[in-house]
């Protein structure tokens, strides 16, 4: 059975309305209903003009589309965030260790925290990097953390994004299109800034230089313009003022690395990819790649250019090594998680096996490398049959699944066709890590428009909102 | 700047460039065609507009004959005809879009708009309630995006790179422009009439008259002529104002002159040939006459030029736009 009790931000139990809307539901209350209505086609008309879209594969008519975005704001008390900050530093520290470790002495393996096949065997883990020291030792540079909050308003971390996590155009679009809609609420509310996130990224790009470079060229290197966040790649070298290159504009001679401008060659020391590492260097990876860059691997395992993110951070957010991250916190950093994992069972462990399997119906399971909701079993969704079905696909291959229960995601007041409804929410801020960590206050809000969806994905029927952090 | 990008502002401006003088092309033909005149000319007139941008081929490929309409469709938004206006305004936004972050916001929005407006208007019927409105709108929205680009980008290599195109597009369309009543008569007919020696009789010479009225308004120049020679309109000034005179922004010589002087912002270390190319093609400019051009006979001048302006494209691929080896 789902959470009886669903955790909506806006309102307590009683119907009241929480300290932190306060102000913002006072405003409200005063707006007609045809105002925010000529608020939100004012909204669509300047996204649509400005190109703020993402591109839809496999769709010619429109190929291009807006994420829809609501005017209704999430509130996140200071108090609560700084705890989520607090959180969130600590587990991207853990994990960006442990990314080290992996590719290093693998002190967590031989200590018995993590099996060695879920490490070694892991279609994630890139043996390339064994033994490369990367700058800094840092591997996570960008990481975009998704939380929930449940049934009691309590928060857990869903998934951590080490690759290539996208969304942080729209947090700042939001934010912009929120101060221009509605100056008034931001002289009535102290709202945290988020402008200066751009200026955080290239300070965080350029402390990761190789060594030696006293001013490092960074560039943003993008899979092209119709890779579906084109957009905000264009969008964030802008704001950078760094070039936005692709993999053809790149080239790779005595290990190091090379942008073609009209004045000739110039080196790169930089390189914030949006790339898959799959698609990164075809001499390495995938033969077939013309979106990489040939000879990049080399030069990078040379220490002649940093790439951000690193080589092979996809084994820390796979979905089998999840279960383990509290575990590697205290192995790390000695301390107690602050942020709590989603309570998870690891199949290929006898006990939790027995459990999942008792409890089917009642819980999500997902296959561990898959990401995207592939592979998955909603059981409060599905069919008898399916269950079924599932079951055995679990009891053929138990070390390919894990199950969690199925969360009651927190509802925010939204405003759709009938008015102003309850709708279910995540939130995903990014986490910078470099010579420091360092995030801006929130992150990105999404929200599932449809009435009684979970679903918060852009791709179908996801929109966002503007996420304020209240000091 | 990344050559890639320096290459997606040439073409943008170019393929702007070339929707407008694409629509002034036909608006003069559909100007012209409108004057009295046996079937046979005024189909010539068309076949003109197709032989000029060379696109006579594909056009017979695709129909059985050849009917205004047809031309206009092809001309206009045909999406397997990439010199269509309409493959030309995608084209331009295209490449806008490819490098949105190194144009003004304005910059952007301006192609992007366009885009979206063509598709509205072609949608609308607009070609066939009235072409001359499209036509109309195209040249302005083309004046627009130029503007946009004065008005708001930093006087960088961006913006150099972008305004090489729009004149490089603006000298090789011109000469087309000129050159259409070669391409409508036969090559002797046009000499003569660009000498002004043979128009026997008087319908022809009214004919010829309007025709070079319309080659005039075609690149606005019509007002231009009559301040600058306070006389009839005579073909062999018409050729001179439209090739010599550097005060008239869309001739020959001006283009060139704004071909030099970009080229020259963004000169590096292996464009010294394009750059002297570029410089000596100027200067025969600006020191010929007229009267030896049409000696040489005018068709055979604007063959030239256009080859020497094709060469200057592929030079200026080559120095800055192709990707340089590591060497």
């Amino acid at each position: 059975m789902l959470a009886a009790k669903v955790f909506d931000e806006m309102h307590a139990a009683d119907g009241s309305v929480r300290l932190s809307y306060g102000k913002y539901n006072n405003w409200l209350a005063e707006q007609s209903g045809e105002l925010l209505n000529n608020k939100r086609a004012e909204a669509d008309l300047v996204f649509r003009r400005v190109g703020i879209t993402f591109a839809v594969y496999g769709d010619d008519a429109g190929t291009e589309r807006l994420i829809p975005f609501d005017i209704i704001p999430r509130i996140i008390p200071a108090a609560e965030w700084r705890q989520l900050e607090a959180g969130l530093r600590q587990r991207v520290k853990a994990l960006n260790r442990f990314i080290h470790d992996v590719y290093h002495d693998q002190n967590i393996v031989r200590a018995g925290k993590i099996p060695a096949d879920q490490v070694l065997k892991n279609s994630q883990y890139r043996a390339e990097m064994h033994g490369v020291d990367v700058a800094s030792d840092i591997y996570t540079h960008i990481a975009g953390i998704d939380i929930v909050r449940a049934g009691k308003g309590e928060y857990y971390v869903l998934e951590d994004n080490l690759r290539v996590p996208s969304g942080v155009s729209y947090m700042l679009e939001d934010r912009k299109m929120m101060m221009r809609l509605f100056p008034e609420l931001f002289a009535k509310n102290r709202v945290a800034p988020v402008a200066h996130y751009p200026d955080l990224l290239l300070e965080n790009l350029r402390s990761v230089a190789p060594q030696g470079v006293a001013d490092p060229t960074v560039v943003l290197l993008t899979p092209g313009m119709y890779n579906s966040a084109y957009f905000e790649h264009a969008f964030l070298a802008q704001q950078m003022g760094i070039e936005l290159v692709e993999g053809q504009d790149l080239f790779v001679q005595d290990d190091a690395v090379f942008m073609r401008t009209t004045r000739g060659p110039h080196r790169v020391d930089v390189i914030y990819r949006r790339v898959d590492d799959d698609f990164l260097d075809p001499l390495a990876f995938r033969p077939d790649s013309t979106l990489g860059v040939p000879g990049l691997l080399k030069a990078y395992r040379a220490g002649r250019v940093t790439l951000a993110n690193a080589i092979g951070t996809g084994l820390a957010d796979d979905k089998s090594i999840y279960p383990y991250v509290p575990d590697m916190i205290e192995f790390y950093l000695g301390e107690k998680p602050i942020l709590a994992n989603v309570p998870t069972f690891k199949c290929r462990n006898r006990d939790d096996l027995a459990q999942t399997l008792a409890k089917l119906p009642d819980l999500v399971v997902k296959e561990v490398h898959n990401a995207g909701g592939y592979g998955m079993l909603v059981g409060p969704a599905a069919t008898r049959a399916e269950i079924e079905a599932f079951r055995k696909k679990i009891e053929a291959n138990p070390a390919n699944y894990i199950a969690q229960p199925t969360l009651a995601l927190s509802t925010c007041p939204t405003f759709v066709e009938s008015g102003i409804a309850p709708r279910h929410i995540d939130l995903r801020p990014f986490v910078l890590c470099g010579k420091q960590v360092t995030m801006v206050p929130g992150g990105l809000t999404r929200v599932a428009l449809r009435d009684g969806s979970l679903v918060v994905n852009s791709s179908q029927g996801g929109g966002t909102k503007d996420t304020w952090v209240l000091e | 700047m990344l050559s890639r990008t320096a290459d997606h502002l040439f073409w943008m401006a170019r393929y702007i460039e070339r929707s407008e003088n694409t629509a002034r092309m036909l608006d003069v033909n559909m100007s012209t065609s409108l004057l009295p005149q046996t079937v046979e000319v005024a189909e010539q007139g068309w076949r003109a507009m197709l032989s000029i941008s060379e696109l006579q081929a594909a056009f017979d490929a695709k129909y059985p004959s050849l009917t205004p309409r047809d031309v206009l469709d092809f001309m206009v938004r045909d999406p397997g005809n990439p010199s269509s206006i309409f493959c030309c305004v995608q084209a331009a936004r295209e490449n806008a879009r490819a490098v949105r972050g190194v144009l003004t916001t304005e910059v952007w929005e301006t192609h992007n708009d366009t885009w979206l407006e063509l598709l509205k208007l072609l949608a609308g019927g607009i070609l066939k309630r009235d072409p001359s409105q499209l036509f109309e709108w195209v040249k302005f929205r083309s004046h627009l995006s130029r503007g946009v680009t004065i008005g708001t980008m930093l006087k960088d290599e961006a913006f150099y790179f972008t305004r090489l195109g729009t004149f490089l597009e603006r000298a090789d369309n011109t000469a087309r422009i000129i050159d259409v009543k070669f391409h409508g008569l036969g090559q002797a007919e046009a000499r003569n009439g660009v000498n002004g020696e043979a128009a026997d009789t008087a319908a022809e010479n009214q004919l010829d008259y309007y025709f070079w009225a319309a080659i005039l308004r075609s690149v606005s120049a019509f007002e231009v002529y009559r301040k600058v020679y306070r006389d009839v309109i005579a073909p062999s000034r018409v050729a001179e104002l439209l090739v010599l005179r550097d005060d008239m922004p869309r001739s020959l010589l001006a283009c060139m002159n704004e071909v030099c002087l970009n080229l020259e912002k963004v000169r590096n270390s292996r464009s010294r040939e394009t750059e002297r190319r570029a410089g000596l093609l100027r200067a025969e400019l600006q020191h010929g006459r007229i009267e030896d051009i049409l000696q040489m006979g005018l068709h055979t001048f604007l063959n030239a030029f256009l080859e020497r302006v094709n060469d200057l494209g592929g030079r200026i691929s080559q120095d800055f736009l192709v990707p340089l080896s590591a060497a």
